[in-house]
């Protein structure tokens, strides 16, 4: 369960300079940037195999065999399980719950905190501060923990209620992001004066907010997905929801209870951690998209090295810039460093 | 002072709130798990431990739900969490008091650890842009996207086992008495060590790239123009101009998510049945040991409370701009 | 005439490399001579600042020097060019011989540090042979030189009001003693009594440390007041350059002509204030020939197509005036 990778709060978008381009070219620009076309090529698999996993799976993950704790063959790709189920179906149909928990409970979270967020910092005063203490207290409670009572407290837990557990407890993060930029947002020019020509606050909201917030909802949603994925799995993997359905943490739920380790059945954690870890880099790869799409400066600059004129080369740097080429020679003097004129002259 | 106060009220309404949800949640969703229980070790439990379990969980329907609120904070201030079901009849507050440490010592140290050499590295790759360590943040991303349970599955399968250095689980030699003496403590800090990378390798990303962003950020400012101009060293520029102010923001950060890292690291102690708190919760969570999850949650949440309130203090000594007069 | 002190020869700055290159600065010959102050002036976008950051090597990426050399005559030694010093070469000429006082004196100091700390680190960096006592003494000087009290030494620089911040900036530009202080819109944020204060401290300065000043400004009425000579800069070069009071009285560029207007006279009969119509060039499309013509008065055919050089007018053959403009009597000699 890693902490929200993204730094969306030290980002500024530069406001109304950048929506003045083209959305069409924004966008274009936005899938240009190699981290997030990699990580939505990526998210877009996982999302095409939760669609069709149940159907291109080759056993019923449930089902029973003979071949007992087998390593991976041409038959079962990823090995069996200690009943002789095989592990690659069960990764394939596992796929939709964690995609479906994943997105629904990222889509709760995400509204919860626009609403939240972005009336707290419309708002202001009372409503402000009475929304940001909850945001906060949300914030400082630890998550996973909160998750794990509730969802264990209510009998028979499935993908639907976890991700409403997970969706109502994990949109503080974004809400607290949104209220900040929100502040900022209320205090431009443009909105003043949209206010001022008496515009209604619900279209003041909707057009000249938040178009400007995109961004950022775009990286909670994202950052929250990351989220209740990883708490979705833990809660299967320490046995809280129903083992009856298929998801990722599930398999290793059964993986951990069945000893796999100390019987050496590498295959059957292996493969359902790998699909995780890819899953949360990608959408992490995308967070990042969203990041340097924001603010470049943040993009690890490629041409750090610059060649000049006569071959030598030199390094950009902050605080050093490059001279490229002198083309009135001096003979090389080295500098006479004040100490030493200073001295010269007492001596003198 | 003014702000430190601030901040301590703020942390005392969040222990209430998190007070009052503990509270709530046996009270407002459906099911009774604890009258089963309380049935099955009936005769074995004093009247005063069931009282004590039906103030917990708000099992006494005649009671309003405000005096049930009153009997249940004066319970919360006598130190009473009732009696856990796994472990019975030993009460909850024991239970977590000699978890509590193996938990701070494992999670506290790591967490810390892994903020500072986190926020090292990224002050390099901030500094240094287009250098190797540029080139490490793919890698430390995808360490980052495992959860933390699977790669401590993934290294006691690699590098723990019988022949191994590493013990595989536990906190400690089974046969030691846990006591201050050196034997006890190398052994405890050897079987602490592949959970303690476990935490490290999949926290510290984070600590890099948020750093790093901050110093990109950072090095545009002018009092960094500034610090040049003046000639002064690489080092002093990046340490005591760039990097002194970039680790505001970090150090907000850290106290803000100390939430999220703590939930997380806690499925380790799991992995390799540390006897700390998160494995106490797997323990409550697998034989439906309510009293001992409610307390598992709230020593938590009042544990990173106090980190918290530290990272604020500390925030308070980074930052003059806090620190006013008066 | 002075000792030169500064030397900036045939300098180009630009932005980004290659095709995608943007010409800030071009061509520009101007020199700083031993005690006089220099104003440069232009509007925003005439690379007037990033002359500054450019000769003293501070431009951020991507920012580069394309060509040009800045010669810096040392008292008493040989002279070198900046453009050729390694980087702790570069290090020990900053601050110690040409010092900076930048724009926005709200965001130059380091926030999380006391002022002490950052006049301290700037002495220990150029001069560890100095005892710590000698090093407090000296700042604790240069801040009475400027107006701040000993006492605020310990302060932080939010405890500052933004003139002080400006004078503890003054202040430390002078710590060394450098030759050369280069101030870039130093008195911009300030009201206008504190900038006249300010201005006048830094005249009395001057006569008693001795150093020479570029003082960079879009306000040509300050620079009129207080410079000995003033440079005029558009579109990334030097389009005039003349003795303050030559140039107050009698501006040769058409654009320099309509700087003057847009400000209000100090001295003198009124007169009417006029803009200059148009906007600045954008450096990423600048006009061809004169980069002034699309928004000049008395542009004719051949200003749109050659660009004019610098040089001493026909009309007025003194040799402490340059203009570079095709108007009769402005063409240069030769």
């Amino acid at each position: 369960m890693s902490a929200p990778a993204t730094t969306i709060t030290a980002v500024t978008p530069e406001g109304p300079a950048g929506v003045a381009t083209p959305a069409k070219r924004q966008r274009l620009r936005f899938v240009a940037n190699p981290k997030a076309a990699t990580g939505l090529v990526v998210l877009g698999f996982f999302c095409l195999i939760a669609i069709i996993g149940p159907w291109i799976a080759p056993f019923d993950p449930s089902a029973r065999s003979n071949d007992l704790i087998q390593g991976p063959s041409g038959k079962h790709w990823f090995g069996t399980t200690h009943l002789g189920q095989d592990i690659f179906s069960q990764v394939l149909v596992g796929t939709r719950g964690v995609m479906f928990v994943g997105l629904l409970a990222g889509i709760i979270a995400t509204a919860l905190s626009v609403l939240i967020g972005v009336s707290s910092g419309f708002l202001g005063g009372m409503a402000d501060e009475g929304l940001s203490a909850l945001s906060n207290v949300f914030l400082v409670i630890p998550a996973l923990p909160l998750i794990i009572i509730v969802a264990s407290t209510i009998p028979g837990a499935g993908d639907l209620m976890v991700a409403l557990v997970i969706g109502l407890t994990s949109w503080a993060w974004g809400a607290r992001v949104l209220r900040a930029q929100t502040l900022s947002l209320r205090r431009r020019d443009y909105v003043e004066a949209a206010r001022a020509t008496g515009e209604s606050t619900w279209r003041i909201i909707t057009v000249e907010i938040l178009p400007n917030l995109t961004a950022i909802i775009a990286s909670g949603f994202v950052g929250t997905v990351i989220f209740a994925v990883m708490s979705e799995i833990t809660l299967a993997f320490i046995g809280i929801s129903t083992i009856s359905e298929w998801n990722w943490g599930t398999i290793l739920f059964w993986a951990q209870s069945q000893q796999a380790l100390a019987q050496g059945a590498w295959w059957w954690f292996v493969p359902a951690g790998l699909a995780i870890a890819i899953l949360g880099t990608a959408l992490s790869l995308i967070n990042f998209g969203i990041d340097e799409f924001v603010s470049p400066r943040l993009r690890s600059s490629g041409h750090t090295r610059v060649k000049t004129a006569d071959g030598r080369t030199v390094k950009m740097r902050v605080g050093f810039t490059p001279v490229l080429s002198q083309n009135d020679k001096l003979d090389p003097v080295t500098p006479v460093v004040r100490k030493a004129a200073d001295e010269a002259k007492g001596a003198a | 002072m003014k702000f430190l106060l601030q901040r301590i009220a703020f942390y005392l309404f969040t222990a209430w709130a998190a007070i009052t949800i503990n509270f709530f949640i046996p009270r407002f969703i459906p099911g009774d798990p604890v009258t089963s229980l309380i049935n099955k070790f009936q005769g074995q439990m004093s009247t005063e431990a069931i009282q004590s379990l039906y103030v917990l969980f708000g099992l006494d329907k005649n009671a309003s739900m405000w005096s049930q609120y009153i009997d249940y904070w004066g319970q919360i201030f006598r130190g009473d969490l009732g009696l856990s079901f796994t472990f019975f009849p030993t009460p909850v507050s024991e239970i977590l008091g000699q978890s509590l440490p193996w938990t701070i010592a494992l999670v506290g140290i790591t967490t810390f650890a892994s903020f500072m050499i986190g926020t090292s590295l990224g002050v390099l790759a901030g500094w240094r842009r287009g250098s190797w360590l540029d080139g490490l943040l793919p890698v430390t991303t995808f360490l980052s996207s495992i959860p933390y349970f699977w790669l401590g599955l993934l290294a006691i399968t690699l590098l723990a086992g019988s022949d191994s250095f590493f013990p595989s689980s536990g906190g400690y030699e089974p046969g030691l008495v846990p006591s201050w003496n050196g034997e006890f403590i190398g052994s405890a800090v050897q079987h602490s060590l592949l959970p303690a990378i476990t935490i490290l390798i999949s926290s510290v990303s984070g600590w890099i790239l948020s750093m790093r962003n901050m110093m990109v950020t950072v090095a545009s400012e002018d009092y960094i123009t500034v610090a040049h101009a003046k000639g002064l060293s690489e080092r002093r520029v990046m340490v005591s101009y760039a990097a002194r102010n970039a680790l505001l923001p970090n150090v907000s950060g850290f106290a803000l998510s100390l939430g999220f890292i703590v939930g997380g690291t806690l499925l380790v102690e799991i992995v390799f049945s540390y006897p700390g708190i998160g494995y106490n919760l797997f323990q409550a969570v697998g034989s439906k040991d309510y009293p001992l999850m409610q307390g598992v949650f709230l020593v938590i949440t009042m544990s990173v409370l106090i980190a918290n309130l530290i990272a604020d203090v500390a925030y308070l000594l980074l930052d003059p701009r806090t620190r006013k007069e008066g | 005439m002075k000792a030169p002190v500064l030397e900036i020869k045939n300098f180009n700055v630009d932005y980004g490399l290659g095709d995608q290159a943007v010409q800030a600065v071009r061509d520009v010959t101007l020199t700083l001579h031993r005690g006089e102050v220099l104003g440069l002036a232009g509007e925003s976008g005439s690379g007037k600042s990033t002359l500054a950051y450019g000769v003293t090597r501070l431009l951020p990426p991507p920012g580069v020097i394309s060509g040009g050399s800045v010669i810096y005559h040392p008292p008493g030694g040989d002279p070198y060019d900046v453009m050729a010093l390694s980087n702790s070469e570069l290090r020990a000429f900053r601050w110690a011989e040409t010092s900076i006082v930048f724009q926005g004196a709200m965001n130059s100091l380091n926030p999380v540090h006391k002022v002490s700390t950052q006049m301290l680190d700037v002495i220990r960096a150029h001069e560890p042979q100095l005892s710590s006592e000698a090093r407090v003494a000296r700042a604790k000087e240069m801040l009475k030189l400027v107006g701040i009290s000993a006492d605020r030494m310990d302060a932080y620089p939010h405890q500052l009001s933004g003139g002080m911040r400006q004078r503890v900036m003054i202040g430390m530009a002078l710590v060394l003693e450098p030759q050369v202080v280069i101030m870039d819109e130093p008195t911009t944020a300030l009201d206008v009594v504190m900038q006249r204060q300010i201005l006048a401290q830094l005249v009395e300065l001057r006569e008693r440390l001795d150093f020479s000043v570029l003082f960079i400004t879009h306000d040509l009425s300050l620079l009129v007041e207080f410079s000995d000579r003033i440079a005029i800069m558009y579109g990334g070069r030097i389009v005039e350059q003349a003795k303050s009071a030559d140039l107050y009285k009698d501006s040769l560029h058409p654009y320099s002509e309509g700087l003057l207007k847009s400000f209000p006279a100090l001295r003198g009969p009124r007169r009417e204030l006029a803009g200059i119509p148009g906007s600045p060039p954008d450096l990423r499309g600048m006009p061809t020939g004169c980069a002034f013509h699309p928004r000049c008065p008395h542009a004719f055919d051949r200003c749109s197509t050659e660009i004019p050089v610098l040089g001493v007018p026909e009309a007025r053959n003194d040799p402490n005036r340059e203009v570079a403009c095709w108007l009769p009597g402005r063409v240069p000699v030769g």
